[in-house]
């Protein structure tokens, strides 16, 4: 509980106390005091809603039934869904549809950063555009791919039907195939730029002697590239990783407004699956159960890159 | 060295990326430039025949056809709610980054990772119990309801950027300010807030695109004009019989605007925030 660097304290004597002293004079230690606002929100916003979201996850509450909220049923709601199909079709296509999207935006984001690497002028400029999709909201991009898939109006059919490839309109998002994987394109257009963004901070950072060294020696590109290159890209890998995985339920806003989880439930996801039992047929009860395994999905991811990145690190500093 | 053919490759690989990174974006303000028959036309209109603002002015209210969605209600209600999430999100991330950053206290690296982790839980799962909570409470429907969850949202992550930036700071510069009479107050703001100001710049940016792009909690928090925002907002025009492609699109372009002005004027301090706070941290 010691502050690094209190040997100076005794030199500090004021006739007037200003609020600083006080407030870092008060009887609990400072690194308290200034954790305190940011932890009263997070347990007041986030903890103690989650108890509560446990809580009513053992009784049958219904939104249109206050009542409901005292009627403990024990583990009825986790029994029904784990026998309930449609939970885990969304709950095996949700982690399908992540594991397939952050291994596409990584590999593609690795991609985009060694050609812009490679290139000799004009990387400031296209860094800047790489920035677009970042400040699109997720609601947005998925709004831009349901215009550009859209079977009328669309920009993909205009063009196919312009380029005279084909005369029939395609029905992108009612097809089961297609309509997951334009929600697919859509996660991948928003993600991959910020992978390649922080690959190529990576790559910039990278130090030319062992590539250079390495090429006298005789190495081929790929050798280099495999042995030199990506080790010291791997913390950047995960540091975009575990930037990504803080938000993956944002594929949430952009299967809602695409195709609400259509056509008959094909393209549903856990997440709009858990807001169509919660608040359209209001059970709430079912929801929150449903909402515990889409927690845990989460921590899960979370926990998996943060331990990854705390690793690299670690080599890091074994290198530096 | 390479070949005039290594380097055309590249060329054309970089090109067709930021085709693809910027078609979609280009098609949509296009349309929201566009006559509503173009949308329709076949053979397909490429480049609008005549650029037209009447779908902003139908959608601001200052046209006869009145569309009927309030965008400038939700816009203020947006800017509200982002400005004051985003102000608290940086004053409590600089307090609890400099905690983090500078001092040595019990159960530290826990206390780290509970916040942290308090960030993964997916937003609509985080909006059923609020939900439930904040009707009985009567947050539901008001800006401070949306202020506070979206502070919860933004605190940890502001905290992880501005504790990876103080930590770059040398102990020895406050420590050289306190010996020459400075108290530890007026050591942070005349030495380490300087230094660390673009951190917590890019922490704000950050804090304020997530604010301002959030759905699934504010679709659920939020009920009528006193609180909708513009990403609720454009669920709005979903509800309607026929889907109105040039009006959604124009309040895309509403959407986008001031996160696009706003990014490019810090865009520099953006990579920096991300890749440093994070490496070093």
């Amino acid at each position: 509980m010691e502050k690094e660097g209190r040997s100076n304290e005794t030199i500090r004597q004021r006739p007037t106390v200003p609020f600083s002293m006080r407030f870092f004079k008060s009887r609990l230690s400072p690194p308290v005091l200034l954790l305190m606002p940011a932890f009263a929100i997070i347990v007041a916003v986030v903890f103690i809603p989650l108890v509560f979201s446990l809580y009513t996850s053992f009784t049958g509450y219904r939104l249109v039934q206050p009542a409901s909220l005292w009627q403990w049923v024990g583990l009825r709601n986790y029994q029904r869904l784990a026998s309930d199909p449609d939970f885990w079709w969304a709950f095996g296509r949700t982690v399908v549809f992540l594991t397939v999207a952050l291994n596409l935006e990584l590999v593609l984001g690795l991609c985009i950063a060694l050609l812009i690497d490679k290139l000799t002028a004009g990387q400031r400029i296209i860094r800047t555009i790489m920035m677009f999709p970042m400040m699109f909201s997720p609601i947005l991009v998925g709004f831009q791919f349901k215009y550009i898939f859209n079977d009328n109006v669309g920009l993909i059919n205009n063009a196919i039907q312009s380029l005279g490839w084909s005369d029939v309109t395609i029905p992108w998002l009612v097809n089961e195939w297609t309509a997951n994987l334009a929600i697919l394109i859509a996660e991948v257009w928003m993600s991959t730029p910020i992978f390649a963004i922080l690959l190529l901070a990576g790559l910039m950072a990278m130090p030319r002697d062992p590539v250079e060294a390495a090429k006298v020696d005789g190495c081929n590109p790929w050798q280099v590239f495999r042995h030199i290159t990506l080790p010291f890209l791997m913390p950047f890998v995960y540091i975009a990783m575990a930037i990504r995985s803080l938000d993956v339920a944002r594929a949430y806003d952009m299967v809602k407004i695409m195709t609400n989880g259509g056509p008959a439930g094909r393209t549903e996801l856990l997440w709009t699956l858990i807001a169509r039992v919660g608040y359209q047929d209001a059970r709430m009860g079912a929801a929150n159960a449903m909402s515990y395994a889409s927690i845990l999905l989460s921590i899960y991811f979370t926990y998996y890159f943060f331990r990854k990145l705390a690793t690299a690190r670690r080599a890091m500093g074994e290198i530096a | 060295m390479e070949r005039w053919w290594q380097r055309f490759l590249i060329r054309l690989g970089v090109f067709v990326t930021m085709a693809v990174i910027c078609l979609p974006g280009l098609w949509v303000v296009m349309t929201a430039f566009r006559d509503n028959v173009e949308v329709m036309a076949r053979p397909p209109v490429w480049i609008p025949a005549q650029w037209t603002l009447d779908n902003f002015r139908s959608l601001l209210g200052f046209s006869a056809t009145q569309q009927g969605i309030p965008v400038a209600r939700y816009f203020v209600n947006s800017i509200v709610i982002s400005v004051t999430s985003t102000v608290l999100a940086v004053l409590i991330g600089m307090m609890g980054g400099y905690a983090f950053a500078r001092y040595r206290f019990r159960f530290k690296k826990s206390a780290f990772l509970w916040l942290m982790l308090s960030r993964t839980v997916p937003g609509i799962s985080l909006s059923l119990p609020v939900f439930i909570i904040w009707s009985r409470i009567g947050l539901i429907d008001t800006h401070i309801g949306v202020i506070l969850v979206y502070l919860a949202l933004n605190i940890p992550f502001t905290i992880w950027l501005i504790d990876g930036f103080f930590r770059q700071i040398p102990l020895s510069l406050s420590e050289a300010a306190q010996v020459d009479g400075c108290t530890r107050w007026q050591a942070f703001w005349k030495i380490e807030f300087p230094l660390a100001k673009s951190g917590i710049a890019s922490a704000g940016i950050f804090a304020f695109l997530t604010s301002w792009n959030e759905f699934a909690l504010s679709s659920q928090l939020t009920r009528t004009t006193a609180s909708k925002t513009l990403p609720v907002g454009l669920m709005d025009f979903t509800a309607q019989f026929t889907v109105d492609w040039t009006g959604m699109c124009a309040m895309a372009v509403i959407i986008i605007v001031p996160a696009l002005v706003l990014t490019f004027i810090v865009q520099k301090h953006l990579i920096a925030g991300l890749t440093f706070g994070g490496v070093k941290g």
